[in-house]
């Protein structure tokens, strides 16, 4: 998660993008919707499916929605991507109540370890060969992240690019949401982290990232647990409360520079 | 060679590159002089197909511009444009790697790591290799943008306002480095330059723009003179001769 936020961040050239702040998420809740509207009985790949096609959507929205704004100011960017998010989310309670299902859609909305069961977590492996091309296309990405004529002038087809990236973030954060649930800020504050002590220099940061997360999620999840023991905080909230102040605290440091 | 051939090209209806018409010399340096917004950068991105050209064609090597393949064109033509706003956050060696992608597709083999030390060096930026580059200044900045374009290793090379953010020193030495690109290894270099005084001093042939047209162009002798000036900038520039060098005085 924290790698797609990373990816994400090159390709728009704004660090304060991610797949909480792009509507990503919110779009693929909403593909999970609709699959569970259309198809009663979806098996979890159908979900899946359709999780990554309308996370692919709503992604690839957003970004024309980046193109057409002349005004490219670092924190607006990603309010707009916020409230793009918001926008999907809404039409996704909408259908939710229209049919009784805002139940099971919340429980989509936090994430929580605690409701995965096997069957469903095996999801999970479809992300691992995305991020495997995630890491050969590194470079390429941080190529794109220079900007297109940049790309242009080394040779480099900056649209297939920039696709290619979309659709890696689009299949492991619908994945993600689909197994575990929406964990907010992830793919905001780890990339940030990193970028700040290593660079961007993509194939060096994706490990770094990846296990950084990886201590990030397991360090939330871990506090949830023994916060409240013997009951669980679910790891949504607590990621989402400590990545918030993380998250402002980026903002602040920002300002400073500027 | 690069052939320009009735080449125009208009932002909503306005035209800002008008009927022009270039060749450029291998082996030299050329210049391109002229005012603010006489379509100096426009004509560079078309040569280097950065933006696409309306009408007339653009001839690298004998080849049409569009039916070079865009990985081939790059090892050919390398362009630095005038603005470079990164927020990326690489170091200096890494900015410079980058410049060796077209041959290695970011996978870098013992050869594109010595072209890059290679640019380095050229470029002295060795001390300050592992510095970010959000941590440099404007000119240091600015030169390891262009060891970059070096270490494409391209016959031709495009420099849209190469010296600027640099100080004097910097700007001698960015220009005795093209000097040495094209007398050393044949490069051929192209740039817009502001300071007539660096284009008469360096360059061997100079191309005046003014409204999108080209209003003088030829060996730098012929051009940085009283009347072309005068037709170029509209300014009485007087010039003085130094030693072996002609100086613009354009001051007052
Ligand atoms: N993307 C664009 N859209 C519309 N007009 C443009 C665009 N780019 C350039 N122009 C216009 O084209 C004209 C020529 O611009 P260009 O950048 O080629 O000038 P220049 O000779 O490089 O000037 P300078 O010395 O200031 O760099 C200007 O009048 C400019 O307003
Ligand atoms: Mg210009």
């Amino acid at each position: 998660m924290a790698i797609c936020g990373l990816i994400m961040q090159q390709l728009s050239r704004n660090k304060f993008v991610s797949p909480t702040t792009a509507g990503t998420m919110d779009s693929a809740r909403l593909g999970i919707l609709v699959s569970m509207l259309a198809f009663s009985s979806a098996g979890p790949f159908l979900r899946a499916g359709s999780a990554f096609f309308f996370a692919l959507l709503g992604t690839f929205l957003f970004m024309k929605i980046l193109d057409k704004i002349k005004f490219k100011d670092a924190i607006f960017i990603p309010l707009v991507g916020i409230m793009f998010g918001n926008i999907v989310g809404s039409i996704t309670m909408f259908f939710a109540y229209k049919n009784d299902m805002i139940q099971t859609i919340t429980a989509w909305l936090q994430g929580d370890f605690s409701m995965i069961l096997s069957g469903s977590y095996e999801l999970l492996y479809i992300s691992i060969p995305a991020l495997f091309i995630a890491y050969l296309y590194a470079n390429k990405f941080t190529i794109a992240g220079m900007g297109e004529d940049f790309s242009i002038n080394l040779g480099m087809n900056h649209r297939q690019v920039v696709n290619i990236g979309l659709v890696i973030v689009a299949i492991s954060t619908s994945v993600v949401v689909l197994t575990v649930g929406i964990i907010p800020f992830l793919g905001l504050i780890i990339p940030n982290i990193v970028s700040i002590y290593q660079g961007d220099n993509l194939r060096r940061n994706l490990p770094h990232t990846a296990l950084l997360g990886a201590v990030f999620v397991l360090f939330c999840d871990i506090l949830g647990r023994v916060l409240i023991y013997p009951y669980e905080i679910p790891i949504g909230l607590t990621v989402g409360v400590i990545g918030s102040g993380v998250f402002i605290y980026l903002l602040l440091r920002r300002r400073s520079y500027a | 060679m690069i052939k320009i051939k009735n080449l125009s090209k208009k932002y909503n209806e306005k035209t800002v590159v008008n009927n022009v018409s270039v060749n450029i010399k291998k082996g030299k340096i050329t210049s391109f002089i002229g005012p603010n917004g006489a379509g100096k950068s426009t004509l560079l991105s078309a040569v280097s197909r950065l933006i696409k050209h309306d009408i007339g064609e653009i001839m690298i090597d004998k080849k049409e511009i569009k039916s070079w393949k865009s990985n081939e064109l790059s090892k050919k033509v390398a362009i630095l444009k005038q603005s470079n706003n990164l927020n990326v956050r690489l170091t200096v060696r890494e900015l410079v790697s980058f410049g060796r992608f077209p041959y290695s597709q970011g996978n870098l083999s013992e050869h594109d790591w010595e072209k890059v030390d290679e640019a380095l060096s050229f470029m002295e930026l060795h001390d300050i290799e592992d510095q970010y580059l959000d941590e440099l200044s404007g000119g240091q900045r600015q030169r390891a943008f262009i060891a970059m374009v070096i270490a494409q290793d391209t016959e031709y090379i495009l420099l849209d306002e190469p010296l600027n953010n640099l100080d004097m020193k910097h700007s001698v030495q960015i220009m005795k480095v093209l000097r040495r690109l094209v007398d050393e290894l044949g490069k051929t270099v192209i740039l817009v330059i502001h300071d007539i005084n660096f284009a008469s001093f360096y360059s061997d042939y100079v191309v005046a723009l003014k409204n999108g047209k080209i209003v003088r162009q030829g060996p730098t002798n012929e051009i940085i003179e009283q009347g072309s000036l005068k037709e170029i900038y509209d300014m009485d520039i007087p010039i003085k001769q130094i030693d072996k060098c002609r100086v613009c005085v354009y001051f007052a």
